[in-house]
């Protein structure tokens, strides 16, 4: 199987937090369009299965119209073998989603939409940045249900000054309005953003890392309470609900982005589009790629194999681990990962090595640890 | 014979000794224009970059004064206390030293040791108040020390400046008239000293050795007194800038050897050279083993190593002979050296060239002194303590002796005070304060060696602002109370971090103990407990808090190839971790437990 990952790499306004590729200025957005179509085209022989993914994401692909979206998912069935129902992700914000929209999206091939709520609270919402309010939040879910039945929500925690209680009750809403897939995120105050400087001023306060551990505990409580699986470290989902698209990521599977600073991956090399809105469609008008790519060795591949695994309830196969890399790797894995066993925060199940509840908010400087690396390079 | 003359150089650290070493050398045109660069005879890389003479130095220098040739063979010493032993030995190769004083900081704790040696040696003494370019220089007062000390007349005290070579036209005159030319039978039995040794990878070791009495002979069969061994020598000649082959080196003249010798260790500085056929009955005298201060533990960061550090550590010792290790092994760190060194410097100078010239990796465990421990079975017989965890029971011990020191400090007299009380800190007993001028104190104490290893140089330096300089002589053994201070992590003992320590201050050292641990090992994925322990009893705890969050909120695709980057990043910061049971512990833990009051 393969997925199609397309980037609309613009946006009404900037959050705070946000350090995506995307672009605020709307005036080069039909040429965008012909871009990635061009990409799309050019590309086609990249991808050997048939297509079982297409995800809009960004950036702020709802900031397209119906027609937009519509001729680009047309391209890719032009273009591309998709099989019969394919899982097709439209990324939405709640601004964007009035009854006239979800009407459309309805009407079109679009059946999953993936709506970045990140808080029902005004008050989060504000220092975001975000351009929706917290009644938006809701109204458009309500909304939103009537015409999909595959929605997926994010959410954020670990806002500075969130209380324990106002974490709850995002939680609360989310649960009583049934949503069947959530993303939820720690907030992560990435360098260059204009958080880090309102931190770093002292405008804001910073993020705490022990609230942020409760907030992930209580978060895993009540998503199996309720009946989500905890499918990967920061995606929660009710039975048969899980997104096929990122689900790939995780199990190595091919995929194709295109768009500017889309990633594709073809399970020997990974390659990315100039993240230039400009230099991009100027590219593509000459029929060219702007594209890099790196051929990952298969310590590259051990490595990425180690670092997803881990964050999934599919873990790392250490059958998988020595019939692709060798026995070599295998014992060297079992052998780093004895200490975090003994401190209980990985585990081993059969073939799979597991983290615990402990252990998954921890699993980067773990997996880090699990890593094969040439000291010498 | 009468036209030679041997002379060292001596003075404390940073007086300007390997600088007016070049300006002798460019003054007597012993050195080309193109050969010249700075303190040129301090050849190893560590010695240029800190600035330190580590190994002794001799190169010899023509020079024509008054319608004579003259031959001035220079010796030049190592400037640090670790290595007093080589520094005796080369002054014990000379009839004359130039007595280096600083002419802005005076005579300091090793200007009077370096002194003393020369003077037991009956060396001629030649003063040179240095640096007198310095604005801060102050000559009147600093040539009074210097005649107070010496006894000597001030016209004696010869002003100089090794950095702009103001006087050492003077310096070279005064080395001809005042230091008597070497005296000997040419036609006597073979006895040379040998000073120093260097090694060469292509030619193996190159005996450095003064000719006291008969000649040394290209082809002769010759003896080494101390070790029995015997060589031909295949090669003799003198010590210019480069050397020079000759057919032999007379008596009262310094040269070098080559005899096929291949591991330092068999050349003993201090030991005789003579014919094998017709021996000396007169060796010359002063020859000691020398013999370590200092151990340590020196182990590979990563286990696999432990064969290549086993090979680097004998290629080392291959030209660095006071350098003694055997195997040990560790439940902590596994398999390793217990290695011996002449004191810290020499310590820190091992490690660090085996990191460079070896590209080894390693972890060095707290040092510790040799330690005497008599049990309640054998009151009698010594039993040898070189590591912590060879203490016996101490429910067996009968009693356990520690090497002392005679430790001299001077230092100015505002000072004195706090010196005093970080002497007593560390255990001391003053046993004299002599004021050699109103404002600057000689003092000296016994002190345990061991007290010395921990954290007493830093110390010094700060309580005194940088005014005390240091020296010590061993003074033997003496009882006294040790404990052995235990570190647990995670609740495991880790020998490599136990240390012997005077019971009374116990406490103290085990609570900054795991203090210094708390703020050097990083958070890890859980807590991790920090016990310092007596036998059974833990006497002081901390723990470093286990991480709160370390993952990536998102890892989709393009964020998948950059986090796993920044992780692979991570991973090669650890290359200077050990993990001892389920703790990573970095490198410099080890070490740093010594400097505990940072
Ligand atoms: N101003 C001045 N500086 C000097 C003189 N001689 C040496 N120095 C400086 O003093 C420091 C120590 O000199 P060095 O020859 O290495 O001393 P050593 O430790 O006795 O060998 C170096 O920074 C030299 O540049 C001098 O005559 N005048
Ligand atoms: S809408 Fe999404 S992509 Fe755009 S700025 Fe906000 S977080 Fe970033
Ligand atoms: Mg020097």
């Amino acid at each position: 199987m393969s997925g199609i990952y397309i980037h609309i790499p613009f946006c009404k306004q900037a959050c705070h937090y946000c350090d995506f590729h995307f672009s605020t200025s709307l005036g080069k957005k039909e040429e965008m369009i012909g871009a990635i179509e061009k990409e799309l085209k050019l590309r086609k022989a990249e991808l050997l299965t048939k297509v079982e993914t297409i995800y809009f994401g960004g950036g702020t692909p709802s900031i397209l119209k119906g027609e937009e979206i519509n001729a680009i998912i047309d391209t890719v069935y032009s273009e591309y073998e998709v099989i019969d129902d394919p899982e097709i992700t439209l990324e939405a914000n709640p601004d964007d989603l009035d009854l006239e929209t979800i009407k459309v999206l309805a009407g079109s091939r679009v059946n999953r939409l993936s709506i970045g709520i990140q808080s029902f609270l005004e008050a989060d919402l504000k220092l975001m940045n975000r351009a929706h309010n917290a009644k938006e939040a809701k109204d458009c879910l309500d909304q939103a249900k009537k015409y999909f039945d595959n929605i997926s929500i994010d959410l954020i925690y670990g806002i500075p000054n969130m209380t324990n209680e106002q974490w709850q009750e995002n939680l609360d809403v989310a649960i009583a309005l049934n949503i069947p897939h959530i993303s939820s995120y720690a907030l992560t105050v990435e360098p260059k953003t204009a958080l880090h400087s309102f931190i770093e001023k002292g405008v804001i306060d910073p993020v705490d890392d022990e609230a942020a551990q409760q907030h992930f505990n209580m978060l895993i409580d009540t998503m199996e309470e309720k009946g989500y699986e905890h499918y990967e470290t920061s995606n929660f989902a009710k039975p048969g609900y899980f997104s096929k698209n990122n689900s790939a990521y995780w199990q190595n599977k091919p995929y194709l982005g295109v768009g500017p600073s889309a990633h594709s991956f073809d399970r020997e090399q990974r390659s990315w589009n100039i993240n230039n809105n400009a230099k991009y469609i100027k590219a593509l008008a000459k029929d060219e790629l702007p594209i890099e790519r790196e051929r990952l060795s298969a310590i590259d591949r051990y490595n990425e194999y180690v670092m997803t695994g881990l964050r999934t309830i599919w873990g790392v196969s250490l059958s998988k681990v020595e019939k692709e890399y060798g026995q070599r790797f295998r014992d060297y894995l079992l052998k780093q990962s004895k200490r975090y066993v003994d401190e209980h925060l990985l585990y081993i199940d059969d073939d799979k090595l597991m983290t615990s509840k402990n252990g998954r908010f921890l699993s980067d400087g773990i997996a880090a640890d699990l890593f094969m690396v040439d000291f010498a390079k | 014979m009468k036209n030679i003359r041997n002379f060292c150089i001596i003075a404390h650290i940073d007086h300007g000794k390997s600088t007016l070493a070049d300006r002798l050398l460019d003054f007597t045109g012993s050195v080309t224009e193109r050969e010249k660069q700075e303190q040129l005879l301090d050849s190893m890389d560590l010695e240029r970059e800190r600035g330190i003479t580590i190994k002794s130095h001799a190169i010899q220098m023509d020079y024509e004064y008054e319608g004579e040739q003259y031959i001035l063979n220079l010796i030049d010493t190592p400037g640090h206390v670790d290595f007093s032993y080589e520094v005796s030995r080369s002054i014990a190769a000379c009839e004359g030293a130039l007595l280096i004083v600083d002419a802005a900081q005076s005579i300091q704790a090793q200007t009077i040791s370096n002194l003393y040696l020369a003077l037991e040696n009956d060396l001629e003494i030649i003063p040179v108040l240095n640096k007198v370019d310095l604005p801060s220089a102050n000559p009147e007062e600093v040539t009074d020390d210097i005649v107070d000390l010496l006894g000597c007349d001030p016209s004696e005290v010869i002003h100089a400046s090794g950095k702009t070579g103001f006087g050492v036209e003077n310096i070279l005159q005064a080395i001809i008239e005042r230091v008597p030319a070497p005296e000997g039978d040419p036609d006597a039995p073979l006895q040379a000293l040998i000073f120093d040794s260097v090694y060469n990878t292509f030619r193996g070791v190159e005996t450095y050795f003064r000719v006291f009495n008969g000649e040394i002979k290209k082809g002769q069969k010759i003896k080494f007194v101390a070790t029995g061994k015997e060589y031909f020598a295949d090669e003799v000649g003198t010590l210019k800038l480069n050397q020079v082959v000759k057919s032999s080196v007379k008596t009262g003249d310094v040269g070098y050897l080559i005899t096929g010798i291949k591991t330092a260790k068999e050349v003993k500085v201090g030991d005789t050279i003579t014919d094998f056929a017709n021996p000396t009955t007169n060796i010359v005298e002063g020859f000691e083993d020398v013999k370590p201060m200092v151990f340590a533990g020196i182990y590979p960061v990563d286990t696999e190593d432990y064969e290549e550090l086993r090979n680097s550590m004998e290629k080392l010792q291959l030209n660095d002979a006071s350098l003694v290790f055997q195997p040990e092994s560790s439940a902590a760190l596994g398999f390793g050296f217990r290695c011996g060194f002449l004191g810290m410097l020499h310590m820190e100078i091992i490690q660090e060239r085996l990191e460079r010239e070896f590209d080894m990796t390693v972890i060095t465990t707290v040092p510790n002194v040799s330690y005497h421990a008599y049990t309640n079975k054998n009151p009698d017989d010594a039993f040898i303590v070189n590591n912590p965890s060879d203490l016996p029971d101490p429910s067996t011990v009968n009693r356990v002796e520690e090497p002392y020191i005679k430790a001299t400090i001077i230092t100015k007299s505002d000072f004195v005070g706090n010196v005093m009380s970080l002497c007593i800190e560390k255990r001391g007993m003053i046993t004299n304060q002599t004021y050699l001028t109103t404002e600057r104190v000689e003092l000296t104490f016994d002190m345990p060696l061991a007290e010395i290893v921990f954290d007493f140089y830093d110390r010094l330096k700060t309580v005194s602002k940088g005014y005390a300089s240091f020296d010590y002589s061993p003074i033997g053994m003496r009882v006294s109370k040790l404990v052995r201070l235990d570190v647990l992590l995670n609740g495991q003992p880790v020998d490599a971090l136990s240390a012997l320590i005077h019971a009374d201050n116990a406490h103290t050292i085990g609570k900054k103990m795991c203090e210094k641990l708390k703020e050097l090992i990083p958070r890890q994925q859980f807590d991790i407990p920090i016990q310092a322990a007596i036998g059974a009893k833990i006497i002081s705890r901390e723990t470093v808090k286990a991480l709160r969050k370390d993952v990536t909120a998102k890892c989709y695709g393009g964020d998948i190839s950059r986090k796993r980057k920044l992780l692979e990043k991570q991973k090669k910061g650890k290359k200077r971790m050990r993990q001892v049971g389920n703790v990573e512990i970095p490198q410099q833990a080890f070490m740093a437990v010594l400097k505990l009051n940072d």
